[in-house]
């Protein structure tokens, strides 16, 4: 199919009318708005068979999708910022009750001081709810991802956010090659639950948990997204087979690594300015896309022989550091050789980081620094 | 309980499974003012108290399997014949 010039917030809810969900709750909040009102036109030109309920709070949209999901068909929504802080309390129900709820979040910084642009601390402040987070670089990953997010979902009983960034990739026009709706067809079996609320077969759905019983839920539940990493590595095979895209291995992507002693390690579009320079500065990109679940044995793999790594991420966890810093420190922590670990907080707030930005903290990964700052 | 995913209950009464005397703090002790007048029956939320014959006498029995203690039955009762005794563990 030929390129598409359009708007990635398009191009989002175009992958999202080919997966047909059913049911799509939604709250308006800025930068996510460009999908939603997309989803809305096409519902409203019968584009696709849906009915979309405009509730009164982002909360009320997660506890629709539960209460839709759990009928047995395919709920969606999409929320940034303040709207995914408010989705908190819900969202673990989504994850503990294993509906397969798909969501996108257009990344926004969280108030205050109010803000509507962005960076990543609204889903990574949600990491730890059981929902699978996948975050893309450019357009075309944000399609391809979003249409591979439903069969993720769908394969593994849990909820799953697609994160992209907010206005600098949602808002920006970029060539995408769309699918056709019989390809997507193909690609995504019907959903068929093995439970669903009915009337005639009544079950009970995420049920009191005493204390016997809670803990073994949640292990399950912390084994099934562990797991999760199977089923993401082998829908990006598989849509590479069918389409002829992947991106890496569907949990990260390495580029520029042969021979070299430093990576950049980051995550989202600001991956995109990173080529820019990996190659000319003779440094390794490794760009995470799943930040749950989180690829840690992969990581170290890919870390294996360096001298120095950094990580760049549009993240603070107040009180402690960058969550991906953090992470990645941790899953280094094994390897015979750890390489330095310096961590860089840039872009909050909507704060461009710049290709002199980028420069300035390559320098300082290759030097083999360590411990984090700020990028002013 | 069966760990479904999800904590999904597939067939219904699994409340029979859970006992939950064993959150009872005070026990109801039935005495032999009990006239089998059902009102406790009617009124015990976890239907836990049922009115038994034995020897042409009803009298309400209390399922100490399934009571919490809340005792309801102590105070609907016209005969005051539930008296209450904290349980000792």
């Amino acid at each position: 199919m030929a390129k598409n010039v359009v708007e990635v917030a398009a191009a989002v809810a175009e992958a999202v009318k080919l997966c047909e969900p059913k049911i799509i709750p939604v709250y308006p909040i800025t930068p996510q708005t460009h999908v939603s009102e997309t989803l809305a036109k096409m519902l409203a030109d019968g584009e696709f068979d849906g009915e979309m309920i405009k509730v009164e709070s982002e909360q009320s949209a997660m506890a629709a999708c539960i209460g839709a999901q759990a009928t047995g068909v395919r709920a969606y929504t999409a929320t940034s910022s303040q709207g995914i802080a408010l989705m908190h309390e819900i969202l673990y129900i989504a994850a503990g009750m294993r509906l397969p709820i798909v969501m996108t979040v257009v990344n926004r910084s969280l108030s205050a001081p109010l803000s509507i642009w962005n960076d990543q601390q609204d889903s990574f402040s949600q990491r730890d709810t059981g929902w699978i987070q996948i975050h893309v670089e450019d357009g075309q990953e944000a399609f391809d991802t979003q249409i591979q997010a439903f069969r993720i979902a769908e394969e593994t009983n849990l909820p799953v956010m697609i994160c992209l960034d907010g206005f600098v990739l949602s808002h920006v026009f970029e060539p995408v090659r769309f699918l056709t709706k019989e390809q997507v067809k193909k690609f995504l079996p019907d959903y068929k639950p093995e439970v669903s609320l009915n009337p005639s077969k009544p079950v009970s759905m995420g049920t009191l948990g005493t204390p016997e019983y809670y803990i073994q839920f949640r292990k399950q539940l912390q084994d099934a997204i562990k797991k999760s990493k199977e089923t993401i590595t082998k829908v990006n095979r598989e849509f590479a087979s069918a389409f002829g895209r992947s991106y890496g291995n569907g949990l990260i992507e390495t580029v520029n690594m042969k021979g070299k002693k430093s990576a950049l390690i980051t995550i989202g579009s600001v991956a995109g300015t990173a080529r820019e320079l990996i190659e000319k500065e003779s440094i390794g990109l490794i760009k995470v896309k799943s930040l749950r679940p989180f690829p840690g044995e992969e990581l170290a793999k890919a870390c294996e022989g360096l001298e120095s790594v950094g990580v760049l991420e549009k993240d603070i966890s107040l009180g402690g550091n960058g969550a991906l810093y953090d992470e990645v420190k941790a899953a280094l922590y094994n390897l015979e050789k750890r390489p330095n670990v310096s961590g860089f907080i840039a872009g909050i707030g909507g704060r461009d980081i710049s290709l002199n930005d980028m420069e300035m903290v390559i320098k300082k990964i290759k030097s083999g620094k360590e411990g984090t700052e700020w990028v002013l | 309980m069966t760990l479904n995913e999800g904590a999904v209950v597939k067939e219904p009464g699994s409340s029979k499974i859970n006992k939950t005397g064993s959150w009872r703090t005070f026990r109801p002790i039935v005495t032999d003012k009990c006239t089998g007048c059902r009102i406790c029956e009617w009124y015990c939320p976890d239907s836990a108290i049922k009115v038994k014959e034995t020897g042409g006498k009803k009298k309400a029995v209390v399922d100490y399997d399934y009571c919490k203690g809340c005792l309801i039955c102590v105070g609907v009762c016209p005969q005051k014949a539930i008296e209450q005794e904290k349980e000792k563990r």
